[in-house]
C-alpha cells in the first residue's frame, strides 16, 4: 500500500526558461552562418562608407588626365583609375555613401508612410481601404523603374529629389504588405478582446495591431533596401541622380561604360559593388524572414 | 477582485446590483443581424445572409444559459451581438434592468465592465507577441487603471485560474498549452470584473481531461465571483453538464429553449431530438448504425421557407413549408418554461401530429 | 499477445486466429531533433493489426498518435527525425523501401484521410480530376476509364448529385461533402489500409455520424485495415475493432475496443473516462486529471503518468512499467494491474510484490 501523494514524489518542474520573442529571433539568427556572414559583409560596406575620409587613399574627385584608366594595381591605384584619371578605391568608398543612403533612407521613409497608411487602411477597411489601396493601385499600375524614372524627371536630379522619387516608389509596395497584415491580424480573436474591454481604435492598433504588422513590414522592408540601391545605380546612371563628379556607383558605372573595352575590369567595379551589397541584403532580409517566422 | 470573495455567499448582496435578485441579468429582445453579400461592381447587396434572425431570451442572474446548434446557426454572431462587437440591425437589449445604448440606460463602457467574453481557444485568441501578463492587463489600463495596478490585478487573476504569476505572468502564448491558454483567456475575461460571461465555444479545442479542469474552474469562478454565464457550444454533453436552462438554435433561429432537464429528457422540437441523437456513446456495443440526420445544415444566405427544419425533418408537411412555427412568449420569465418553434406542439397549426384541443397539456403548448 | 491460455474464446480467437498481421509496428520510437532540443514523439510502439481491422488510437494532443501514423507513410521531413523500429505494411518494410516504391505506396496500399479536407484536396482542380489523376497514376487507367471511376467512388461516398459534383472545386463544397469527396480520394485506389487523422473532429456532431457510419460500412464493404486516430472517446466507440491509448508516444492500454473503453484497467484511461462529460448534470466537480502531458523534450524516467497519476508510488519510478497481457489480448503497462482468472484487474490498493 502506498499513499504517496504523487506531488511529494515528483518535485514540481523546473521553470522552462523563457525567451522573448527578438531573443528567440537571434537565437535562430544566431546559428544561419550565412546571414551572419552577408551581416558581417554590410556591416563591413557601412562602416567603409562611414569612414571613407580615412580610409580613402585620395581625393576622389581629383582627375588626372596623366593617369586615366590604370589598370588594377597599377601605380599605387590598388583598384585602378577611372576615364579621368581619378582613383577608384577613393570613388568607391565615397561612393558607397551616396548609395547606402539610397538603399536605406527611402527605405525607411517609405516603411514609415507606406505602413502607415497600409495599417490605417487595412484596419478600417471600407471606404478608408479602398480610398488609399485604390490610389496605391495607381501607382503600382507602373513598372517601378519606369515610375523612378517619370518621377526623377520631371523633378530633375540631385540628391534629395532622388531620395523623393525613391520613397514614392517604395510607398506602394510597403503600404499593400502592412494592409494584408493588417487586415490579418484585425480579424482575429484577440483584436475582439480588446474592442470588448472598451480601448478605441487607436488603442488597438497601437498595442496589439502595430507589434505584430511589424515583423512581416519590416522583412519586406529589408528586401527592398536592394531594390532601392539598384534603382538609385539606374537612375544616376541615366544621369537623373546625383549631379557629377558627386561619386555614386550608379554614376561611375555610367561614365565608365564607354572604357569597357580599355578596362573591363576597372569599368566592372562599381557594377561588382552594386551586385554584392544588394545580394548581402537580400540574404540578410531572407535570413531575417526566417528567423522571425518563429511560431505563435 | 478578492473583495468579492466575502459577497459571494450571498449573491443579492453584490453591490454591483442594480435591478434586485428577480430581474435578469439580461434580456435580449427580438434582436437581428443579416450580413449582405455584396458583389459586382456595383457592390449591390445580392443576398443577406440571416445569421441573427428575432432571438429573443433572457439570462436570470447566477444562471447558466447553455446555446447549443451547429455551425452555421449563428450563435457566434449572436454572442458578439451581446457584446457589441457586431452592430445589430434591430432588437433591445437590458442589462440588469437598464436598457443598453439608449439616452437613459447603460453606456457602452459600462456594458463592457458588466459584460465580458471568453473566446475559443485558438491561435488567435491572444496576443502573439505580448506576455499573458500585458494581455491580461490590456482591459484594466484602458478602462483607467494604473500600470501598476492593472498589472497586479493580472498576476491575481493568473493565481485565481490556476496559473502560477511568478511562473507564468511573462510567458508568450506559444509556449503554453491548449488549456493553459484557455485559462488565461478567461482571466483576461474576468479583469473588468463582470457580472456576465459569455463563454463563445471556450473549452470546444481542449483535450477532455483539460476541458474537465476548465469547467472545473468555471464552476467555481462562478462561485466565487457570483457569476452569469451564457455557454455557446455544439457540445451537448457539455451544455448539458454546465447550463440550468438550453436554448436551440437553428438557421439563426431559436427552435427550442428550457430547463436543461426537459430539453434532454423529453425534447419537444425534431432537431433537438436529432440532435440529441447525434450523441455517441462510449460503448461499443451501442453504435449507431443509421445516422439520425441527413445531409449538412443548409445555407444561411437563404433560408428554407416557412419552418427553416423542414427541408431536414422526417415530420415535415405542407404547413411546415408554408408557414413558420413561432416559439411562443420566451419573455415570460418562468424558468421552467419549455417553448418549442414546431407545429407539432401548437394546437389547431394544422400538422397532423399537433394537438387536438387547445388544452392539451404539453409545455410547449403556449398559444 | 498469444502465448496466453485463452479461457474466453470469443476475443481471443479473433487474435489468434488471423494468420499474418498486415500492419506490423514493432518498437517504434520517432525523435524529432533540432538545434534547441530533442522531442521524443513515440517511444517504443508496437501493434499488429489485421486485414480488415480497425485500430483506434486515442490519445491527447502530444501523445505523438498522430506522429506515430504519419510515419507509417514517411511523411516526417526525413532531416530532422529520427525514425527506429520496424514498420510492416502488407510485406513492403516502410523503413527501408526506397523514395518511388514508398510513393507508389501511398495512395495505393496506404492511404490517408485529414481532419481539414482543404489541406489534402488540391484547390486548382476539380474533385473529379483529382480523383481521376490519382487512379491514372496507380492503376494506369485511360481518362475516361479513370472519370468513370471517379463517379463511382462519388455515388460509393455518398454524394448527392454526383455527376455535378465531380466538376466542382473543394471550396465549392459543404464541410461534409468535402470530407466525403476526400475519402474518395484516398480510397480511389482501394487501398489495403485506411490511416485515418481525425476525419470528423471538425465536424458537426450530424454530420460526423454520418461520415463515421460511412467510413465503417466502406472498411467493411472493402475489407480495408483501419488506423483511426482520434482524441474522442465516443467517436472510438463507433468505429473501432481494437483500441490503443497512447500517453507520452508510448501505448499504456490496448485491447478489443470494449474492454478498453468500458473496463479500462489503466488509471490513465480511466481518468480519462471519468473525465469525460456523457450525459450527465452537474453534480459536483468532474474527475479531472490534474496537471499536464509530460514535456516530450525531457521526459521523466519511469511511468510517464505517474506525475499526474494519484496511485502513484515509489515503484513507478524506475523504469516504465513492462506490459501486463490479460488472456483476451487486452494490455495494459501500470505496475497496479494485475491478471486475475485471465482477465486484467487494476488494483490501486494491493500491496506490490518486490
Amino acid at each position: 500500500m502506498s499513499d504517496i501523494s504523487a506531488p511529494a514524489l515528483f518535485p514540481a518542474a523546473a521553470p522552462v526558461h523563457v525567451r522573448g520573442y527578438w531573443a528567440s529571433v537571434w537565437n535562430r539568427l544566431r546559428y544561419d552562418y550565412v546571414t551572419l556572414f552577408c551581416l558581417a559583409v554590410i556591416i563591413l560596406i557601412v562602416l567603409s562608407a562611414v569612414f571613407a575620409p580615412m580610409l580613402a587613399p585620395m581625393d576622389p574627385d581629383r582627375s588626372s588626365m596623366a593617369n586615366r584608366l590604370r589598370a588594377i594595381g597599377d601605380r599605387g591605384y590598388i583598384l585602378g583609375t577611372d576615364e579621368q584619371g581619378r582613383d577608384m578605391l577613393s570613388r568607391l568608398l565615397y561612393g558607397g555613401r551616396v548609395s547606402l543612403a539610397m538603399g536605406i533612407l527611402p527605405v525607411m521613409f517609405a516603411t514609415v508612410i507606406g505602413g502607415m497608411f497600409g495599417v490605417i487602411a487595412g484596419f478600417f477597411g471600407g471606404k478608408v481601404n479602398m480610398l488609399i489601396m485604390r490610389t496605391m493601385d495607381v501607382f503600382f499600375a507602373f513598372p517601378s523603374v519606369l515610375l523612378a524614372v517619370a518621377i526623377s524627371g520631371s523633378l530633375g536630379g540631385g540628391f534629395t529629389n532622388q531620395l523623393i522619387t525613391l520613397t514614392v516608389v517604395l510607398v506602394p509596395p510597403l503600404c499593400r504588405v502592412a494592409e494584408t497584415a493588417t487586415s490579418q491580424i484585425r480579424s482575429m480573436d484577440f483584436v475582439d478582446a480588446g474592442r470588448a474591454s472598451g480601448a478605441s481604435s487607436i488603442s488597438i492598433i497601437v498595442h496589439h495591431v502595430l507589434i505584430n504588422v511589424m515583423s512581416p513590414v519590416l522583412v519586406y522592408a529589408s528586401t527592398l533596401v536592394s531594390v532601392s540601391i539598384i534603382l538609385a545605380s539606374g537612375l544616376s546612371f541615366l544621369g537623373l541622380g546625383v549631379s557629377p563628379p558627386t561619386a555614386d556607383w550608379g554614376l561611375m558605372l555610367s561614365t565608365l561604360r564607354q572604357s569597357i573595352y580599355v578596362q573591363p575590369l576597372v569599368s566592372a567595379i562599381p557594377g561588382i559593388a552594386i551586385l554584392i551589397t544588394s545580394i548581402a541584403f537580400n540574404l540578410v532580409s531572407d535570413g531575417l524572414r526566417q528567423a522571425m517566422d518563429v511560431k505563435g | 477582485m478578492t473583495d468579492h470573495l466575502e459577497t459571494a455567499a450571498e449573491p443579492t448582496a453584490d453591490p454591483r446590483d442594480r435591478g434586485g435578485p428577480a430581474q435578469p441579468m439580461l434580456i435580449v429582445d427580438k434582436i437581428r443581424k443579416y450580413f449582405p453579400i455584396k458583389a459586382g461592381l456595383l457592390n449591390r447587396t445580392v443576398a443577406q445572409v440571416k445569421a441573427v434572425d428575432d432571438i429573443s431570451f433572457y439570462v436570470l442572474k447566477g444562471e447558466t444559459l447553455g446555446v447549443v446548434g451547429e455551425s452555421g446557426c449563428g450563435k457566434s454572431t449572436l454572442a458578439r451581438l451581446l457584446m457589441h462587437l457586431v452592430e445589430k440591425d434591430e432588437g433591445t437589449m437590458i442589462l440588469d434592468g437598464d436598457p443598453v445604448g439608449e439616452v437613459r440606460g447603460v453606456g457602452l463602457d459600462a456594458l463592457r465592465r458588466s459584460m465580458q467574453m471568453v473566446f475559443q481557444d485558438s491561435y488567435s485568441s491572444l496576443n502573439p507577441r505580448l506576455p499573458i501578463e500585458q494581455s491580461i492587463a490590456y482591459g484594466p489600463k484602458v478602462q483607467g487603471a494604473t500600470r501598476r495596478r492593472a498589472r497586479e490585478q493580472a498576476r491575481d487573476l493568473l493565481q485565481r485560474v490556476g496559473l502560477k504569476p511568478q511562473l507564468f505572468s511573462q510567458r508568450y502564448p506559444h509556449e503554453l498549452s491548449g488549456g493553459q491558454k484557455q485559462r488565461v483567456n478567461i482571466a483576461r475575461a474576468l479583469a473588468l470584473d463582470p457580472r456576465l460571461l459569455i463563454l463563445d465555444e471556450a473549452v470546444s479545442a481542449l483535450d477532455k481531461s483539460v476541458e474537465a479542469q476548465v469547467l472545473n474552474l468555471l464552476g467555481d469562478l462562478k462561485q466565487q465571483l457570483n457569476l452569469t454565464y451564457i455557454f455557446i457550444s455544439h457540445d451537448l454533453h457539455v451544455v448539458r453538464y454546465i447550463s440550468d436552462r438550453v436554448l436551440v438554435m437553428y438557421l439563426g433561429q431559436v427552435v427550442e429553449i428550457g430547463p436543461v432537464d426537459a430539453i434532454y429528457e423529453d425534447p419537444k422540437h425534431p432537431y433537438t431530438q436529432a440532435l440529441l441523437e447525434c450523441r455517441l456513446s462510449m460503448d461499443p456495443a451501442e453504435r449507431v448504425e443509421t445516422a439520425p440526420l441527413s445531409g449538412d445544415p443548409p445555407n444561411p444566405v437563404n433560408p428554407p421557407s416557412g419552418c427553416r427544419f423542414h427541408t431536414r425533418c422526417p415530420f415535415a408537411e405542407d404547413v411546415c413549408t408554408a408557414t413558420a412555427p413561432r416559439l411562443g412568449n420566451v419573455l415570460d420569465f418562468d424558468s421552467r418554461q419549455h417553448l418549442a418553434a414546431c407545429h407539432m406542439v401548437h394546437a389547431g397549426s394544422g400538422h397532423s401530429r399537433a394537438p387536438r384541443s387547445v388544452a392539451a397539456p404539453s409545455p410547449g403548448d403556449v398559444q | 499477445m498469444n502465448e496466453m491460455p485463452r479461457p474466453i474464446p470469443s476475443q481471443a480467437e479473433r487474435y489468434a486466429g488471423e494468420g499474418e498481421a498486415f500492419v506490423k509496428v514493432e518498437d517504434l520510437k520517432v525523435r524529432f531533433v533540432s538545434r534547441d532540443a530533442t522531442v521524443r514523439a513515440v517511444n517504443g510502439v508496437s501493434f499488429e493489426l489485421a486485414r480488415g481491422e480497425v485500430l483506434c488510437v486515442i490519445g491527447e494532443s502530444g501523445s505523438g498518435k498522430s506522429v506515430m501514423m504519419r510515419s507509417l507513410l514517411r511523411l516526417h521531413p526525413p532531416k530532422r527525425t529520427v525514425i527506429e523500429g520496424r514498420m510492416l505494411v502488407g510485406g513492403h518494410d516502410i523503413g527501408a523501401v526506397d523514395e518511388r516504391t514508398m510513393s507508389s505506396l501511398r495512395g495505393s496500399t496506404i492511404s490517408m484521410i485529414f481532419q481539414e479536407p482543404m489541406t489534402a484536396l488540391d484547390p486548382l482542380y476539380t474533385i473529379g480530376d483529382q480523383i481521376a489523376e490519382t487512379v491514372m497514376r496507380h492503376e494506369k487507367l485511360g481518362r475516361k476509364a479513370a472519370w468513370a471511376r471517379a463517379l463511382e467512388l462519388l455515388e460509393l461516398v455518398r454524394v448527392p448529385s454526383a455527376e455535378r459534383r465531380l466538376k466542382a472545386y473543394p471550396h465549392e463544397l459543404s464541410g461534409g461533402l468535402r470530407q466525403r469527396a476526400m475519402i474518395a480520394v484516398a480510397l480511389s485506389c482501394r487501398p489495403g489500409l485506411l490511416l485515418a487523422d481525425e476525419p470528423t473532429t471538425a465536424l458537426d456532431a450530424s454530420v460526423q455520424i454520418q461520415v463515421l457510419v460511412l467510413l465503417r460500412k466502406l472498411q467493411r464493404d472493402m475489407g480495408m485495415s483501419m488506423i483511426f486516430v482520434t482524441h474522442d472517446l465516443g467517436v472510438a466507440a463507433q468505429v473501432a475493432d481494437k483500441v490503443a491509448v497512447m500517453y507520452a508516444g508510448r501505448i499504456i492500454e490496448h485491447g478489443a475496443a470494449r474492454d478498453v473503453l468500458v473496463h479500462p484497467q489503466h488509471p490513465y484511461t480511466r481518468a480519462m473516462l471519468s473525465s469525460t462529460i456523457k450525459d450527465r448534470h452537474k453534480a459536483g466537480p468532474l474527475g479531472a486529471i490534474g496537471g499536464s502531458p509530460p514535456d516530450l523534450r525531457a521526459l521523466p524516467e519511469g511511468c510517464s503518468f505517474a506525475p499526474r497519476c494519484p496511485y502513484a508510488g515509489p515503484e513507478c519510478l524506475p523504469a516504465m512499467p513492462a506490459p501486463v497481457v490479460g488472456a483476451d489480448g487486452h494490455t495494459a503497462r501500470c505496475v497496479r494491474t494485475e491478471v486475475v482468472d485471465g482477465v486484467l484487474e487494476f488494483r490501486p490498493g494491493t500491496a506490490l510484490p518486490a
